[in-house]
């Protein structure tokens, strides 16, 4: 690799100049990050059974190694100079023809590095998580590979230097997940969940590749430095910006289960609840948040896909928490948490620079609480049978304790209780949305503002019917639970996560430490002028949020919860409507599917009876002709002399006709 | 090294082949298996020299050799090879060995010659056909080929008779005896019954199935070396013959009549556009003669004639009807899914793999250099054809039950894609359509061979009959699942860098189209996945799959390559692009197409971080700048 | 004489052979008719002979001969075949060579 920094020439237009340097020293060993977890997931792959023994280990390893390798070189760019820490690593060249130069090559910059830490930081956890979680699977070695799978592929998605490999992690990224959601693949509902979540990201992808080849017709390069720097100096159109902006947004809200592609995210939960945590709440759906940030300089430049970044969020935001209220499905519950949670993210990172590095710390610090809760929901499903039903729980802190305070710290994080770090993050989301000032600002900051109330509801409700109340389940009976601690192997990772919810908000957001961090990628986020100012609002959104508390605490912890959950007849029609995910699938089906279906139905016959049919159909007709014309030949000899004679004087009279004429 | 006349020596060995096996007796099935893999592995390590001894940046035909054969109409036997026609000889000297290996018992049901299954000693039921086998007595003790492993044989090994009286040797040779009634009954079949279907087996002759490969295998190579225009049609038609056998004598056993409908359907359809193809061969030999003094069927030469635009219609015409029925396009394609289905597994393989890839190489090599008016005139309609294929061949595809129909259909949505890519004229657009032809020769010929697998195992194209084998044969599903992302093009796999290339090259010239065409890829995830779900996801249902044995060594070898490739071929590319590229790029030239330059280069800015700055030169030989090579190399 | 007269004549045994072989079933009589037809046309060709002054219509008439002795053979020998088998020498009886 060669060593004197490239500079992009496109200058942004306050005059920053963005540094790409070529990566050397220890950032020559990045493409390691990828390659470990590849390695490990090859190596158990084909390995066989063989590896069945050890797949645990060889797996968490090399996830570990990844971690390692992330922390270092997070050091090493501590110590670099604030406007040289993104170092652009060429490994060979991938798909070269002629106009069209696409490279492998890695981009290690101040965002790509935070989310290496997450991916790899969360996933090793995780990966320790599961040896206990999956101890008695017979398949575990597999799920080991799968996940350095998701691993790498994540790595790959966040660490490309080039859009295209930003497109190949996507889709190998939306590979594991489906791997992993059809992890237990005999279950017919596991199988069908995972094709739902693999078509659902393909539509996602389309927009992305779209955008991928706007960008090629537009710059002639696929390479963030060559379209960054077109869309920063402004040449390229605003309707083809705005265009790139919003098949990139599609693309973001396939991947991030935002709307209207958010009805895969929920079913996704048939997966093993580490899958879960990992990729349907930590880390592979927020790839969408970080496309947008990536992709901030196009966004800069459109502020109509902008708009529809943030409708997307306020909108996904309330039906994230509307149908969170209404499901008794532990894991159904927090899957529309995260649906939400997402799309105060997307919210923030629409708002512009200002929000971006909001967007990014809400992120992070939900991909501590949210993992952490799904894996303490993890553990209550493993010491509840494999029940998920919240109506057949109750009670459960005595058994549990060290999960019941682990899921505690992530659900107080979660709804934003003082000091811990979803209370942080939030808030200066809301805050910054409400400053977005007129009335787009106070519709925006009010939906986030109810959404902080709701969230609090259902996470109340979720958390009271889990661990307090009465024991709706008993210890005897055919259907007896034996309701026990997990193994130090899960709890372990569940104490460091809850340690991460407590903190992780308050040391991005205190002293400004992340904003600056990301700040040459993200932009600088100017201070706007306060609609409320932030004392008022803080306050403002605690009122809201102990309303939602004491809501659920009024219903579900001073009423008895029923241990059925009463027929769809009998709820109100808001209740109905959230129990069925607002008709989203209903609304797929009666869109896509079925007229997909009667068209290939339509399609099959067409093809047989019409275009086959044409075929058999002139074959027929040569075959009947010849049927028909084979009756001339009677045997008469006078009939053949009768023609031949018609024969003669036919070519006779043409003679005379043509001597005449 | 160009001294050496790589392409007749290619040529010859097979040919010769075909003849030597061909008059083996019978009873040598072995023998004639041996020698058939022997010859096809020789033709494999010479195609890959051949591909080394060229050399991509020289323009025109390498290893040329060029003989007068009828002279008095101008045609010779003249050879040549360039990017294009090199890649796809490489490709059809690599099936066909595959072919050879995984078409080993097909025809003899393991019986006669020796019992070569390696798998069914693995599971508890493979010792349940024995006594059909017994019947025949002892099978030869010497047949133990070089490739299956000797241990894994044994137990089987010598169930089998010289008669044919085989069968008895557990899942495989059961299945394959008795396709379609097999569902209802369990792996072992009393033995009157399995003697009784088994003697079919014996009836077909097992050197003439490897000679008819052989033959099909210098058809194929004759077909993309030949640069006389005469030649390269009588390749044409003779690759019919030993396709038409292929499918006519070794099909399913009970569909005799379904068979010999698919193969008369195939070979019917093939000549109607055959024949329109003499036709313009003609017309073509007429305008040269008319335009320059003699008549010619030299590709070079008639490259190099000035045609009227009307005369070019009409000869274009002949030739694409020819090759949109070879190919299969929209909507000439209904003898595929018959051909497809009603094919032996190796059969389907070549044909689907090589055999349709001389439809897109035609229209790459013939309709578009030799009329480029036409082709300009034309274009709008096959790039019309194309889209509508895509789509209509991924819908096909999901509403299929038949799996071997299936993966033909999606072989048609393919198909659509190379068309869209060839007939968009730009060089990214063209290479990758080429690069797509070799990448479906992987990805279709590995997902045939596995459901062949499947077929061969279970006696069934039907896929209700199958569901949860994942559990089952764990790695026959991975393999499946491979196959079948390379088929979506999924990244990483060798089809997603074709696959792009064609829809970014496409859109640089025509947006609406390739943003049509890229919705196309959500249908392709829907028949891949929706097939997998229901073959190999879910719960067991029918008792008979749970005794199903995975992968077998032999198998194993089968697949390897194919899989080996499919990977590394998307993750490097590059070999394969650098030969490709050079042709495609002077065709289009030729032709006087450009790519299009985009509208806002990012070279606008000076110094503009192009990563190829990080490494000046060495990444990019020949074509350093985006911008740069757009006029200059396409004067 | 007109030669013309000889012309007419010809026509007019043409024309009688040709109604002989279409309308009468007996295959002798069929038979006879062809003959007819034949020497019509040898009749035409000596006239045309003589016209010209020429011997090439001389000639053809042999040749005519010779082939219709010939088929006379053939014919009859067939023709005698078909009776001894079917007791019968009507062409509508033998049809079998048909479709």
């Amino acid at each position: 690799m060669r060593v004197d920094p490239v500079l992009l020439a496109a200058t942004e237009p306050g005059g920053h100049p963005i540094h790409y340097a070529a990566a050397s020293g220890v950032f020559s060993l990045s493409w390691l990050l990828i390659v470990l977890p590849l390695a490990g997931a090859a190596v158990l792959l084909l390995g066989g059974r063989r590896t069945d023994r050890v797949g645990h280990i060889i797996g968490t390893l090399a996830a570990g190694a990844s971690f390692v390798l992330g922390l270092v070189l997070f050091a090493t760019l501590l110590g670099r100079d604030g406007d040289d820490r993104a170092l652009s690593q060429h490994l060979y060249s991938w798909i070269p023809v002629n106009g069209f130069q696409v490279d492998a090559g890695l981009l290690v910059d101040q965002l790509s590095i935070v989310f290496v830490l997450l991916i790899t930081g969360v996933g090793t956890l995780i990966h320790i998580y599961s040896i206990g979680y999956m101890a008695h699977d017979p398949a575990r070695r597999k799920f080991f590979a799968y996940m350095n799978l998701f691993l790498a592929s994540m790595l790959l998605l966040v660490l490309g230097n080039n859009f295209l490999s930003l497109y190949a992690g996507w889709e190998l990224v939306g590979l594991s997940s489906y791997l992993l959601i059809k992890f237990w693949e005999d279950r017919p509902a596991a199988a069908t969940a995972a094709n739902k979540a693999f078509y659902m990201n393909r539509v996602g992808d389309v927009g992305l590749a779209l955008a991928i080849m706007f960008m090629f017709a537009t710059v002639g390069s696929t390479s963030y430095a060559d379209v960054f720097g077109a869309a920063a100096a402004g040449v390229i159109g605003y309707g083809t910006l705005t265009a790139i902006a919003l098949l990139l947004l599609l693309g973001a809200c396939g991947k991030s289960g935002q709307f209207p592609l958010q009805s895969w995210l929920p079913d996704a939960m048939e997966g093993p609840t580490p899958i879960s945590a990992l990729i349907h709440a930590a880390t592979m759906v927020t790839a969408g948040v970080y496309l947008i940030v990536r992709t901030g300089p196009i966004f800069d430049g459109t502020q109509a896909a902008r708009t529809v970044v943030v409708i997307i969020g306020a909108a996904t935001i309330l039906i994230g928490c509307i149908i969170g209220c209404a499901y008794d499905d532990i894991k159904k519950v927090l899957a529309y948490s995260t649906v939400s949670q997402i799309g105060y993210m997307f919210l923030a990172v629409g708002l512009g620079p200002a929000g971006y590095a909001l967007g990014i710390m809400h992120l992070l610090a939900h991909g501590f609480f949210k993992a952490g809760l799904f894996l303490g929901a993890g553990s209550v499903i493993h010491a509840m049978d494999d029940d998920q039903d919240l109506r057949r729980y109750g009670g459960l802190w005595r058994y549990m304790p060290i999960t019941w305070v682990t899921f505690g710290l992530g659900y107080l994080a979660i709804i934003g209780f003082p000091g811990l770090s979803g209370f942080f993050t939030k808030d200066r989301i809301i805050e910054t949305a409400f400053d977005k000032g007129g009335t787009s600002g106070y519709l925006l900051g009010s939906i986030a503002l109810l959404g902080a109330g709701i969230t609090a509801f259902y996470m109340t409700r979720l958390f009271l019917m889990t661990f307090h109340g009465k024991p709706r389940w008993s210890a005897e009976g055919p259907d007896a639970r034996h309701p026990h601690e997990a193994p130090v192997s899960m709890t372990g990772p569940m104490i460091v996560l809850a340690v991460g919810s407590v903190f992780a908000g308050g040391l991005f957001v205190l002293g400004h430490s992340l904003q600056d961090w990301l700040e040459p990628v993200a932009g600088e986020g100017v201070e706007g002028v306060h609609t409320f100012s932030p004392l008022v609002l803080t306050l403002l959104t605690l009122v809201v949020t102990a309303g939602g508390f004491a809501g659920a605490y009024l219903r579900y912890q001073l009423r008895p919860v029923e241990s059925v959950a009463r027929p769809d007849a009998e709820v109100s029609l808001v209740t109905f409507a959230a129990r069925h995910d607002l008709f989203a699938n209903t609304f797929n089906e009666t869109v896509a599917m079925r007229p997909g279906q009667y068209l290939t139905r339509f399609l099959v016959w067409l093809d047989l009876v019409g275009i086959d049919g044409l075929v058999r159909g002139s074959a027929a007709a040569i075959g009947g002709l010849s049927g028909r014309m084979r009756r001339l030949q009677t045997g008469f000899v006078r009939s053949y002399a009768l023609s031949m004679l018609g024969g003669a004087v036919l070519v006779v009279g043409a003679l005379l006709l043509v001597r005449a004429g | 090294m160009n001294t050496v006349p790589w392409l007749t020596i290619l040529l010859i060995v097979p040919a010769a082949g075909a003849v030597v096996v061909a008059a083996l007796p019978r009873r040598h099935a072995t023998l004639a298996k041996q020698l058939t893999l022997a010859i096809t592995l020789a033709v494999l390590v010479l195609a890959v020299l051949a591909t080394f001894a060229y050399d991509p940046d020289k323009a025109g035909f390498q290893f040329g050799q060029s003989y007068d054969w009828i002279s008095t109409f101008g045609i010779s036997y003249s050879v040549g090879a360039d990017g294009i026609s090199l890649v796809l000889m490489l490709l059809a000297a690599l099936l066909v060995p595959v072919v050879v290996l995984s078409s080993w018992d097909e025809v003899d049901g393991g019986g006669a010659g020796g019992g070569r299954i390696p798998a069914p000693t693995a599971t508890p039921d493979a010792t349940g056909g024995t006594p059909g086998g017994s019947a025949g007595g002892p099978g030869p003790a010497g047949d133990v080929g070089e490739i299956g492993a000797a241990g894994e044989i044994g137990g089987v090994g010598g169930v089998g008779g010289i008669g044919g009286v085989g069968g008895g040797s557990g899942g495989t040779a059961v299945a394959l005896a008795a396709p379609a009634p097999a569902p209802a009954r369990p792996a072992t079949v009393p033995p009157v019954e399995t003697r009784g279907e088994a003697e079919t087996h014996g009836r077909r002759s097992v050197p003439a199935f490897f000679a008819l490969l052989l033959a099909l295998e210098a058809g194929m190579i004759g077909v993309f070396a030949a640069t006389d225009v005469f030649l390269f049609y009588v390749f044409f038609e003779a690759m019919l013959i030993p396709m038409y056998f292929l499918i006519g004598s070794y099909g399913p056993v009970t569909e005799q009549a379904q068979r010999s409908y698919a193969a008369v359907k195939f070979l019917v359809y093939s000549l109607l556009g055959g024949l329109l193809m003499l036709a313009a061969v003609i017309g073509l030999y007429v305008v040269s003669a008319d335009n320059l003094g003699h008549g010619t069927f030299d590709f070079a030469t008639l490259r190099q004639m000035e045609i009227t635009p009307g005369v070019q219609k009409l000869l274009f015409l002949g030739f694409f009807v020819a090759f949109a029925i070879k190919a299969p396009l929209f909507p000439f394609h209904t003898w595929l899914p018959d051909a497809g289905a009603q094919s032996p597994t190796g059969g389907a393989v070549l044909l689907v793999g090589v055999l349709d890839k001389v439809g897109t190489f035609g229209l790459i090599r013939y309709c578009i250099p030799l009329f480029p008016d036409a082709a300009d005139y034309f274009a709008p309609m096959v790039l019309g054809l194309a889209v509508v294929g895509i789509f209509y061949g991924a819908l096909l595809a999901i509403g299929q039950r038949d799996m071997k129909r299936l993966v033909a259909y999606t072989s048609l949505a393919h198909f659509g894609f190379i068309a869209l890519g060839l007939f968009a004229f730009t060089s990214q657009a063209g290479t990758g359509a080429v690069l797509y032809m070799v990448n479906h020769g992987l990805s279709t010929g590995l997902l045939f061979l596995v459901v062949g697998f499947l077929v061969t195992r279970r006696g069934t194209r039907d896929v209700g009959a199958y569901g949860g084998l994942a559990k089952v044969t764990p790695v026959l599903a991975g393999v499946f699942l491979i196959a079948g992302l390379s088929s979506l093009a999924l990244p990483g796999t060798n089809s997603f860098v074709s696959e792009f290339l064609v829809l970014v090259g496409t859109f640089t010239a025509n947006k609406p189209l390739a943003i049509v065409a890229t919705c196309g890829i959500v249908l392709a995830a829907v028949y891949v996945l929706y097939l997998y779900q229901r073959t190999m996801t879910g719960p067991v249902v029918h008792e008979e799959n749970r005794v199903l044995h995975d992968l077998g060594l032999r198998e194993k070898i089968v697949v390897a390559p194919m899989v080996a490739l499919i990977v590394a071929l998307g993750v490097y590319p590059k070999p394969l692009l650098d030969i490709i590229r050079p042709t495609v790029t002077a065709t289009y030239a030729d032709i006087g197409k450009s790519d299009p330059a985009p509208t806002h280069p990012a070279a606008a800015h000076p110094g503009a971080a192009h990563p190829g700055a990080a490494h000046p030169g060495a990444a990019h030989p020949g074509a350093t700048h985006p911008v740069a090579t757009q006029p200059g190399g396409h004067s | 004489m007109n030669p013309a007269n000889y012309l007419i004549l010809s026509a007019l045994l043409f024309s009688i052979g040709t109604v002989g072989v279409l309308v009468r079933r007996n295959a002798i009589v069929v038979f006879m008719s062809i003959e007819l037809m034949l020497n019509a046309v040898n009749l035409t060709l000596v006239t045309f002979s003589r016209i010209n002054g020429t011997l090439d219509g001389q000639i053809m008439a042999f040749f005519v001969m010779v082939v219709a002795a010939a088929e006379v053979v053939i014919g009859l020998a067939i023709i005698l075949s078909i009776f001894r088998t079917r007791r019968s020498a009507s062409v509508d009886d033998v049809n079998l060579l048909k479709y």
